[in-house]
This record gives structure tokens, sequence and C-alpha cells, in this order.
């Protein structure tokens, strides 16, 4: 496609566990907040003001800069109706869009075959985590898993000889051809040879890369690196996932939830800088998610699974601001003593999939939700 | 000679009771008979524990906190790679991808490592014991937070996973059940938790604070009374959900991949004949898990699942270190060895999170499947290995091998492994660069030997070996 302007990137990140969305976007002058947060709250002068309503924990400093910039999207009361408060079946919805059943198809696995549909590029979806994620699994569609580093990625690299080499791996792809409806066979099958094609291809990327940018040593930083070498690669990769946690804050979350925010926003900063300071930002935004946040009412040290929750987008087209409201903190208006959700998450998956993606998002998400405009 | 036919049999109970057998272990096993095998490996008290103190002896620091590798790996990879009690251990880690406990938040792999001795000791007794136990494991107490669960504020997660993930399944009980169960479980403590530093971790003990107990009234599962939380558990344990969940997790661990745990509540077993089967027993015999595991193993479906198991990262990499052997003794470099599990997704003592690893196809992606073959190519391809000289040692003796023998020989000493048509074609191909396989000369013994290693590699490459 011959065009100047480069195709959109999604960078999601996963934040698995269940963040606590009121100690992340603060409705500080509700008196709800502190009756409700004992032990488990952030200190008035720990809490920076975005406006009159919402303040951001301190951790969350590299935050507020891109909301004062009007770069970052924050939405409110994000869920779905009859919240489950169990971990796996939350992510799996967020996952699948499925509130129903189960599903096995991921909504960015099926973003993937809209781009892609003849797997022309197995490296379309690139995944830095130790598993591959329900939300971008999906049959006969390939996602690159990188779990280590990006420079050993690749097939039997104990065999030296370069013909030699070749030669076993001519075979491996032969044994690995795909037989049609031969079930988990199949599954293997492609995975075995979309992974040979993929470390073909992502071996490249670690040597383009030339940045003097310095990720923060954590797993986070390292995973944030990982997708700007390969973006700056341009392979065509359009999806980026990972992962960050674990935020399942029940007991002595405080200190705990501090330091994952803030490895979080140490690399995220260094993330966009780097993307900025090589013109390589205009074409990538950032979704931050959790499947669920967390109780009202703190538990003593720490809080419970709960129900709404907050979700975050990045990036130089985001229009920044609040989009929805917190749902009220009122006894009388908590779901088990969750706050309600007053916004679907497959809005927002929606106004992605729309205005940025370019993709009808009716079957990706299984249905028409209402979309919060936070891009143009 | 053993029948053919013995052996995959023989060879498939070990795969799944156990963690693989040599060519040696096999043929003696099925001298004893399948039903002797399937005794002996229900009775594990006749047969030697695994020695900690050689463990001690190589590897000092493998009780010491901390360090990388980290020695809860290097500890639970000796058991795995040593232990000549193969269902006993292989209960322990079934247990384990169930109660899935980790690290990351445990932060104290002495007190995890002692919660896999429980499994080790309880896993083939009663399950409801059992579960009394891990109710007050301290590992456990913590990962879940019941630590913190207050007569005066509650704290649901132990009393969730608990109907959830260990007991139930989702769709067998509702929120009031999880409260009521939670308020129950209140009281239900350690020892206060001692700082790691300066001396090492002091060992964690149950507690239970009769004062910190919600001593109410409380209605549970259709139970009502002031129920403390053996209560609990003596109703959740009645329960037919109970039983068919218990054997659900058994038959997709030993026999056939099911879907992930979360779907189990929407999604009908594979084989609902068999979990009837295996339930039954379970009731009639009040949670005694032997007679569970024994009607499991000598069931015509356990028989006829070969191959229809994806093997698990710590199958993958326990069965091939006890194939190729030389690893009894912990060398330099076990605590490498001991990280593997993790690089292809399944990092031991440190679950992802409490509902365990999602098996059989979700073991694979594009990263985790070039890890798990990268792992096993360099063993077999290793013909220093013991393992591997056995394996040259059996074709040695049958003399001249045509290219179509040579494949059909190291497929039948690796396993026996199953492949299809076109596998097998590809292994041909290989096997005839080299032409005839002749073992007369030093110089032919030697090439012949290298050429085993290399076939051999290509073969763990295979789809097929991914099964078990």
């Amino acid at each position: 496609m011959a065009t100047i302007e480069k195709d959109p990137v999604l960078v999601v990140v996963q934040l698995t566990g269940g963040n606590d969305y009121l100690n992340t976007v603060i409705p500080y002058n509700n008196g709800l907040y502190r009756d409700n947060r004992k032990a488990v709250s952030i200190g008035d002068n720990q809490i920076v003001h975005l406006d009159q309503t919402y303040g951001f924990p301190s951790f969350l400093a590299p935050m507020k800069q891109f909301w004062d910039e009007g770069k970052l999207a924050i939405m409110h009361g994000v869920g779905y109706l009859d919240s489950p408060r169990s971990h796996f079946r939350s992510m799996d919805i967020w996952h699948t869009c499925e509130a129903d059943k189960v599903g096995t198809e991921g909504w960015l696995g099926r973003v993937v075959r809209e781009f892609d549909p003849k797997k022309d590029n197995v490296v379309t979806a690139v995944s830095f985590g130790p598993c591959l994620f329900r939300a971008l699994s999906m049959p006969g569609v390939p996602v690159a898993c990188v779990a280590g580093p990006l420079e050993t990625y690749g097939f039997l690299p104990g065999i030296q000889d370069r013909a030699q080499r070749q030669a076993v791996l001519d075979r491996f792809s032969r044994m690995y051809t795909p037989i049609p409806g031969s079930g988990v066979l199949e599954y293997l099958g492609t995975t075995g040879l979309d992974s040979l094609k993929g470390a073909d291809i992502l071996k490249v990327a670690p040597g383009r890369y030339k940045s003097d940018a310095k990720y923060p040593d954590t797993p986070i930083g390292r995973k944030l690196k990982g997708i700007a070498q390969v973006h700056f690669a341009d392979l065509g990769t359009r999806v980026f996932y990972c992962d960050h946690g674990s935020f399942d804050t029940h007991a002595g979350q405080n200190p705990i939830h501090a330091s994952l925010w803030s490895d979080l926003n140490k690399a995220l900063e260094v993330f966009m800088a780097d993307l900025r300071a090589h013109a390589r930002s205009d074409n990538v935004i950032v979704l931050v998610f959790s499947e669920f946040g967390r109780r009202v009412r703190d538990n003593g040290s720490g809080t419970d699974h709960g129900a709404a929750g907050v979700t975050f987008v990045l990036g130089e087209k985001v229009k920044g601001g609040h989009y929805g409201d917190m749902p009220s903190l009122e006894a009388s208006k908590l779901v088990q003593g969750d706050l309600n959700p007053n916004m679907d998450f497959r809005g927002i998956y929606s106004t992605i999939l729309e205005r940025w993606m370019h993709l009808d998002p009716v079957p990706i998400v299984n249905g028409k939700y209402e979309q919060p405009a936070f891009l143009n | 000679m053993a029948h053919r036919d013995d052996i995959a049999l023989m060879a498939h109970l070990m795969r799944r009771a156990g963690f693989g057998a040599s060519r040696d272990e096999l043929e003696a096993r099925v001298a004893n008979g399948y039903e002797a095998t399937v005794e002996e490996l229900l009775h594990p008290e006749t047969q030697p524990p695994v020695d900690p103190y050689v463990l001690l002896r190589y590897q000092p620091s493998a009780l010491l906190p901390g360090g990388v590798p980290p020695m809860g790996n290097v500890n639970y990879m000796y058991y795995l790679v040593t232990t000549q009690r193969p269902l006993e251990e292989k209960m322990a880690l079934f247990w384990h991808h169930v109660f899935a406990t980790g690290n990351s938040k445990v932060d104290n792999y002495d007190q995890l490592l002692e919660q896999i001795d429980l499994f080790r000791e309880q896993g083939m007794g009663n399950y409801r014991d059992l579960l009394m136990t891990v109710a007050k494991n301290p590992s456990m107490l913590f990962w879940l937070d019941n630590n913190q669960n207050h007569g005066t504020e509650v704290n649901e997660n132990w009393g969730r996973e608990l109907l959830e993930l260990f007991s139930l399944g989702a769709g067998n009980y509702t929120e009031t059940d999880v409260r009521e169960a939670s308020r129950a479980f209140t009281g239900w403590t350690f020892a206060t938790k001692i700082p790691r530093l300066p001396y090492g971790r002091f060992p964690w003990k149950f507690e239970y604070c009769s004062e910190d107990h919600d001593d109410g009234q409380k209605t549970f599962l259709g139970h009502a009374g002031n129920f403390n939380g053996e209560d609990i558990i003596d109703i959740i344990v009645q329960q037919p959900a109970c039983a068919r969940f218990i054997c659900r997790h058994l038959y997709n661990f030993y026999v056939a991949d099911e879907p992930q745990v979360p779907a189990w509540s929407l999604e009908p077993p594979r084989d609902p004949a068999a979990i009837d089967m295996l339930a039954a027993t379970f009731q009639a015999n009040k949670c005694e898990m032997k007679p569970v595991l024994r009607t499991l193993f000598t069931s015509d479906f356990f028989k006829n699942a070969r191959y229809q198991h994806l093997k698990s990262p710590a199958e993958v990499v326990v069965g091939t270190l006890r194939l190729m052997g030389g690893y009894e003794i912990p060398r330099p470099g076990c605590g490498e060895l001991s990280m593997q599990p993790s690089y292809m997704g399944q990092d031991l003592l440190n679950p992802p999170s409490v509902e365990g690893w999602h098996t059989g196809q979700e073991w694979i992606n594009s990263g985790s499947l070039m890890s798990r073959i990268n792992f096993v190519a360099e063993q077999v391809g290793n013909t220093n290995l013991p393992g591997v000289q056995a394996i040259v040692r059996r074709l040695q003796a049958m003399g001249v091998l045509e290219p179509e023998q040579m494949v059909d020989s190291c497929l039948d000493l690796l396993g026996p492994v199953e492949v299809g048509p076109d596998t097998k074609k590809v292994l041909t191909e290989q096997a005839k660069q080299w032409g005839q396989i002749r073992w007369d000369t030093p110089a032919q013994i030697e090439a012949s030997t290298k050429q085993t290693g290399e076939l051999l590699q290509l073969i763990v490459a295979t789809r097929e070996y991914q099964f078990a």
C-alpha cells in the first residue's frame, strides 16, 4: 500500500489481577471515598489534582504529564453487566467479548484476521509475555509470542552449521504441514510454521533498533523496549500486547499498588519519549486496562474483587479528558458493595476499532455499543 | 521378549502416572504385569523416598532463600527427576495445578516446598482431609489473604477460590455462599510473619484466633448453623458437584485434555461416562483418592487415551531428564535445568494465578513451542548422556539397520512414539541420506552414534512428540 501515512498501531497493556480504580483516579472531594477507605487510601498530600473532582496518586505523575498535554483519555466506570467477581471469567470476557459463554476467539485475534486474512505477515501481532493471551487467540491466526529476549528467538539454535541447520529447518517445516481437521495437530502444525517464519522476521529487529533510550530493567520495561524494537523495525506489526501485574491487592495494598504503577509509569514514560524522539509516536495508541476494579470499602489492608474499573487510552491522536463519570459511591447505588459499571468496555474497543483501526467493530465485539469519542 | 503392545501400554501408564520410563524399566514392569504396576504406584511406601541430603551434599545452597535460579525450583526439580515413587510425585504436581499457590506473592520457597510435601504425603489419601490441611496451610492462607479475613472485616479471597477452583466449580454456589464461607473461615491465620532478613525465614505455623472469628449464624449451601471452617469443608465434600469437579480435574490431568476450568460450568465433559464412573467411586469411597485412581488407571477410557494429552512443560522437562539419565546426582548446571519449565510457560511453584496453568493446547504458542523443542533436542542430541547411549546400545545389538528400520527403532525406543505417515516420510528421508547404519568399525560406530542423536533430535521436534 503506497501511502505516506503509517498504518495505525495499537499497544495493549494488560493490568492483570484487578486494578483498584478508586486509588488510581481518586474522587478526592468525595467524603464517601474517605469513609470507605479507612486503611487503603491515598493521603491528600499524595494526590496530584487533575481538576476539581479527580486526582492521581503521586506515583502516577508521568501519566499526569500526558494528561496535561491532552493526550490521555480516562474512561470511567468501565465494565459490563452482571460482572462476575472471578478474575478468570472476567479476563476471558474482556478478551473474547463473550459475556454469556466461554469464547475461544479473542477480539484482537479477529482484528489480525481482518488485517491479514491470507496470513501474509505472521508478525501482524506480537505479544510480549509468558503465554498467548486469549485476546490474541484465534484459530488460524498467527501471533508471535516472545517470552524471553528478542535476540535469541528461533528454532534449534544449537545447530551451528548454516547449511545443516537450513536442511533440518526445511524438514521441520515439512513435518509441520497442517493437516486440516486434525484439531490440536493442525494447531501445532500452524503454530510451528508460523513461529519458524516469525523468528526469521523478528531476528532483524534488535539490529535495526538504534536508540539511546534507557528503559528501566523491570519486566514491563523490558517488554515495552521489545515493543519499541519491533515497532521501529517496520515489520508491519499492527497489534502489540503485554501484561503487567499482579494487581490482585487483597492485602498490603498501598505499597504494592504504588510500586506496580510506578514501574509501569517509568517504563511508559521512556517508551513514549523513545517513540517521539524517533518520530514514531504519531501512529501509536496505548490501551491500558484491567479485568475489573476493586471493592469500594477496603478490608483493612487491601481490597476485594469489585466491578467497574478505569481504562486509559494514551497517544498523540487521543483527545484527552474524562469520558463518562465515576459511578456513584452511595451505598444504595453499589452492587454487592461494588461500583456499578456505566460504560461497557466493548464501547471502548469499538471506538478503537472504528476510528483508529478503521474496522467494523460490530462483528469483532459482538454487537453495537456506545462509543466514547476519545479519537477523532 | 515383551510384546510390543504391552510395552506401548506400559509406556502410556508410566508417562501419565509418572514421568515416563526407560526401556529397561518398561520391560521389567511388563514382566510384573499392568495391574501389579498400578498397585505398586498406588503404594509409594514400598519404594524408597527421595534423599534430600544428597541434594544438600552437592548443592548446599539449595536450602538458602533467594538466589537465581531460585532454590525452590532447584529443590522441586530434584524430587521430580529422582523420585522412585512416580505416582506420589505426579499426584503432588496434580494438586499443585489445582491448589495453585505462587511465589510471586508468597515470596517464601521454604513454605511452598512444604506445601508440595503435604501434597506428597496426603495427595493419595482422603480429599476431605487434604482440603482441611490445605485450608490450614500457611502458604495458602497468605496467598489467598485469609490472614486478613477478620470477624469484623471479611476478606473473601480464600472463601471464593475454595468454592470456585478447589472444590465445586463456578455455578454450584451463590455469592451469598461465598460470603458465608468466608465468614466461617475468619480467624484462620498463621503465626506472625517475621521479616526474611537478616536471619532467614522463620517457619510459618497455622494459628486459629477465636477472638477474630465471626461467631454468628451462617447459611451455607442450604445448611444453617454457627459454622466454622471445618463445617464448611464437610458440607462441601458432600456435594455431588465436588466429586464431579475433582474427577474432571483428574481426567484433564491424567486422561485427556479438557477445556480450561472456567469453561466447566458451561461445557460438558469430553467423556461424561468417565466422569460419572470416577465421581461414583469418589462418593462411594467417601473422598478416598486411591480407589478413584485405581478405577482411572485400570479403565478402558484411560487405556484408550494414548497421546490424547499435550505434555505440560513439567512433563516435557522431567520426562526428558529422567529418560536421558545422568541427573541422579545434582550436578553443576542443575539450577538452570530447573528453570526450563518456566521458559516453556510453567514456572513451578509460581503459577500465574490461583487458577493455575491453562493446560492442553494452551501450553503451545509460537514462543513456548520453540522453547520446548529446543530444550528436548539439545538433550537427545547429546550422545554422552546415558539415556542416549542406552538407545545406541540397543540399536547396535540389532546389527545393520536399513533407513526404515533405523527410524522405526528410534521411534520405538523413545516411546514408543506414534507418528503419522507424512512425518515418517520426512524422518525416513533424513535416515536415507546416511544409507545403512552399521556398527562394524570404531569409525562406523562413531558416525552411527552421531546419526542416532540427529535422528532423535528430529523425532522430538515432531508434533506427535508433544503428546503423552
